[in-house]
């Protein structure tokens, strides 16, 4: 902060440095937009259509300047005691600022490509990009001419970025509402269509030409459809931002606890129905979707009580997977060296026991663990599992990097369960288990001696918490829920082979409930739709999945450390309340000397 | 005999003796303060009488059975609890969780009844809970109320502290081991501690060994002094018995000339 002595200017907030925050966000964003070129997202993205002709990534290169420009223009932060200057012509003059250094820096890198081939090392700036076929950046253009329409197109978004920063705050949030319901929409296309053809022929409503309005035949959003979309979006959020309603929460709290328990129950019912009528809506494919974030989302709840709940940072959690899907192919193929060919349900109880044993095993020597080692040896522990079921020492067991095929279906009484429409529900069943023991661990004695050992592990010892016991139960019950999502993959898949459990799988789980919001069982079921879900619906993304993950992680970690949903705890309002009694207690106080804030802790 | 017996207690750290042969007893019903120079060894002693760190030498005893080499959980069991001189809670639990964690050692319900939720788990979970609210409320109106469900990490520091001696209560112990409970409280809410001091020893019949530094409280509270210096008892008694003392004067000023 720079402190000018300059007592006029005492109003606002000291030397507003708009303008070299404008170019440095620009020069960030025009780095974005030089690497999502460079590294092939733009030219794998442009295979699909998003909005009328733009396509997806199109989209993505323009969103750059837009959200640049939008942070640029983003009102400076106000000292305490200083007046906000109010927004105006500079917020948007600092979006076109930012979006032209964006701009200037991407179109250099036009030039670049159209003058040298540099494929030597950047593999993905092909000729498409600028030169021959769609030319991509160029927008089909002559070079002149393309680098003129981008020039123009990412200062005018910057400039739009910058406007919104302008608007009042309800418009503001409006517009937003408006682009992000549009831009998911379009994104989602091949669920909405499907969910609209599904609703159509299984409930007989007349969805289906909603889809033919919504989307052209390309599959992007249609003309009218933007313009409905976002009229509705935008319309919806300024009526529900006029009243000054209280939160839903707070509602629900005054409500009476005979009607709150009912209103409990009906909301559950009308969840479960729907949820029954799912897999029938959405088909076969979206089904299979669902069904591999299922799996995930078992191992993450299993993973969330590990090292959400016991804090226990466990990298080589995919060796409990694998245990699962071993014990099941194991018992259930008649091709494995077992040969037993028993029925799933006959298997699942040696998977509780399996996964349990090998809890234990990775646990034990753990135990004197903590951090960083503790990540370092389960990483190791992962790996040597992965190894044993290749090696070719165990290979009459486990049959080596050939694996075992044949796994049982699961059948309930005489029904087989192929379909992923049919596996949906079983697997549904898992999960609703898995979310359930969550909560009533959570709320219980060993939930509450796992916490305490996170925060704290020697006080939790010293309060009476045998860690010993705590440690272990956190591996096991973790191990489980990992074995029982094994379980049901050998079964889904149809065989196992131990490439599949390598350490990717352990990571992507920890970054679900990392992003998703550790200890939180909506936040990590949210994780695991979008972190999981998503790269399986839109194929494209597939390639640059770690990548996603990657930067959603740093993200993650500079602006929202707890996670997307956050384990619920009303802290901060809460906070505030006991600043205010503290200062009525010293206020209330006679001449008392030091009160708690100002004297030090002594030693 | 006492309800508590130390003897011969040793533990060297590297090349410093932070406690050095000591004997001490406590009674049933005591209210006994530890007393000492910055580094004489008291939060050692407290580390070693509760098993966060293991002797080199010596025995305690606690109602008459050796409790060296057990673990800290089982110390606590045994009815040993303290606080810390540098607060301790689980920040991120509430203020009603931290008091219940201390209610482990007293509950049995695993994690079938757990997700079973059968009639005994609910009414042992209820009865924790009871508890819970109950060691809280001994401090008056400060931690019940919208507090029971607030994060400890939002408390203020006063507030810490008696949270951490309610944790400690609800245990149920025979013996109180407090850490400068003082340390960061102005005068009056010191006041309000000593009375509760008070009330835990008159009405819960707890034993309690403190360590303080602020004399206006040891003063007030003790019945008997245990002085402190390099690790070894240098005197007890009653408070005007210990000041007067020359090893003590010596050691309190000897010292305060270099730390002051
Ligand atoms: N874990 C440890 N490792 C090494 N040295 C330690 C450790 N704990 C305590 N000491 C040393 O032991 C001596 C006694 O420390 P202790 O904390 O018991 O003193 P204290 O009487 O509680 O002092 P204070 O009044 O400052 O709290 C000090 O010299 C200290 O540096
Ligand atoms: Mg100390």
């Amino acid at each position: 902060m720079t402190a000018t002595g300059e007592l006029a200017a005492i109003d606002f907030v000291p030397a507003p440095k708009a303008g070299p925050r404008a170019i440095r966000l620009g020069l960030v964003g025009g780095a974005v937009a030089v690497f999502v070129s460079v590294n092939g997202m733009v030219e794998a993205f442009s295979g699909r259509l998003l909005l009328g002709s733009l396509a997806l990534g199109e989209a993505l290169l323009l969103s750059v300047p837009l959200l640049i420009g939008y942070l640029a223009g983003r009102p400076e932060p106000v000292l305490e005691g200083f007046t906000a200057r109010r927004p105006g012509w500079r917020n948007v003059l600092a979006g076109l600022v930012a979006g032209l250094a964006s701009g200037v820096t991407l179109a250099l890198f036009v030039v670049l490509v159209a003058s040298f081939d540099i494929r030597g090392v950047f593999l993905n700036a092909t000729p498409e990009l600028v030169r021959d076929g769609p030319r991509i950046l160029t927008f089909g253009l002559e070079l002149g001419a393309g680098l003129g329409l981008l020039l123009g197109l990412y200062v005018a978004l910057g400039g739009a970025g910058g406007v919104l920063q302008v608007l009042p705050g309800r418009f503001r949030r409006a517009v937003l509402t408006a682009l992000g319901w549009v831009a998911g929409l379009a994104l989602m296309q091949p669920a909405v269509a499907q969910v609209l053809r599904g609703i159509q022929q299984e409930l007989r409503i007349w969805t289906a030409p909603l889809t033919d309005f919504l989307y052209d035949a390309s599959g992007a959003l249609s003309v009218p459809g933007i313009a409905t979309i976002a009229a509705a979006a935008f319309c919806l959020q300024l009526l529900a931002s006029r009243q000054h309603r209280k939160p839903v929460r707070t509602r629900l709290e005054q409500l009476p606890d005979r009607s709150r328990r009912i209103l409990r129950v009906a909301i559950l019912a009308a969840v479960l129905l729907l949820l029954g009528l799912l897999p029938q809506v959405i088909g076969p494919f979206l089904s299979e979707v669902l069904n591999i974030a299922g799996i995930f989302l078992l191992m993450a709840l299993g993973l969330n009580i590990v090292v959400g709940f016991a804090g226990l940072l466990d990298l080589g959690y995919v060796a409990f997977f694998a245990v699962g899907a071993y014990t099941t192919a194991l018992l259930t193929s008649p091709q494995s060296s077992v040969g037993v060919g028993w029925v799933f349900w006959l298997a699942v109880p040696f998977v509780i026991l399996a996964a349990a044993v090998s809890g234990l095993m990775v646990g034990t020597p753990v135990l004197r663990m903590r951090g960083d080692y503790l990540a370092i040896v389960t990483l190791g522990f992962g790996e040597i599992a992965r190894l044993l079921f290749i090696s070719d020492w165990l290979k009459p067991w486990f049959g080596g990097a050939q694996g075992i095929i044949q796994v049982g279906d699961i059948s309930l009484g005489p029904v087989q369960i192929r379909t992923p429409e049919a596996f949906f529900y079983v697997l549904f069943v898992f999960v609703l288990l898995a979310a359930y023991a969550t909560y009533a661990l959570q709320d219980s004695r060993i939930g509450r001696a796992w916490m305490a050992m996170r925060e704290d592990e020697a006080v939790a010892e010293a309060m009476g918490v045998n860690i010993v016991t705590a440690k272990l139960s956190a591996f096991i019950v973790g191990a489980v829920l990992a074995g029982f999502g094994g379980a049901l993959f050998a079964t889904k898949i149809g065989s196992v082979f131990p490439h599949s459990f390598n350490v990717i799988v352990s990571i992507t789980v920890l970054v679900v409930i990392i992003v998703g919001g550790m200890a939180s069982v909506p936040g990590v079921v949210l994780g695991t739709l979008v972190l999981v879900g998503l790269p399986e619906l839109l194929r494209e993304f597939e390639e640059y999945r770690f990548l996603i993950y990657g930067a959603l992680l740093i993200f993650m970690m500079l602006k929202r450390p707890e996670g997307f949903i956050p384990s619920g705890r009303r802290a901060e309002e809460l906070h505030e309340q006991e600043v205010a009694q503290d200062e009525w207690l010293v206020a209330g106080a006679p001449e008392t000397g030091a009160t708690d804030a100002d004297r030090d802790e002594p030693n | 005999m006492a309800l508590f017996e130390i003897r011969g207690l040793t533990k060297d750290f590297g090349g410093v003796r932070a406690v050095d042969g000591l004997d001490l007893d406590i009674d049933e019903g005591e209210i006994v303060s530890v007393i000492g120079p910055n580094g004489a060894g008291k939060t050692t002693l407290f580390n070693l009488v509760t098993g966060m760190v293991t002797a080199d030498q010596g025995a305690v005893n606690f109602q008459g059975r050796a409790i060296a080499g057990l673990r800290p959980s089982q110390i606590l069991a045994l009815g040993i609890a303290r606080t810390f001189q540098n607060v301790r809670l689980f920040p991120e639990m509430t203020v009603r969780e931290n008091v219940m964690v201390a209610r482990h050692c007293r509950t049995r319900s695993g994690m079938l009844k757990a997700v079973l939720r059968p009639p005994s788990f609910r009414r042992e979970e209820k009865e924790t809970r009871q508890r819970a609210e109950r060691a809280l409320e001994f401090f008056g109106s400060r931690l019940v109320g919208w507090r029971f469900d607030t994060p400890a990490r939002s408390l203020s520091y006063a507030n810490r502290r008696r949270l951490e001696i309610a944790r400690a209560l609800a245990s149920d112990p025979k013996l109180l081991l407090l850490d400068e409970p003082t340390a960061g409280m102005n005068p009056r809410e010191t006041e309000e501690l000593i009375e509760l001091i008070r009330r835990m020893r008159d009405d819960l019949g707890v034993t309690i060994a403190l360590i303080e530094h602020d004399m206006r409280l040891v003063k007030g509270v003790s019945e008997r002094v245990v002085v402190l210096d390099y690790g070894q008892l240098i005197a007890q008694g009653r408070y005007d018995e210990v000041a007067s003392n020359d090893r003590v004067i010596e050691a309190y000023l000897g010292r305060k000339a270099t730390t002051a």
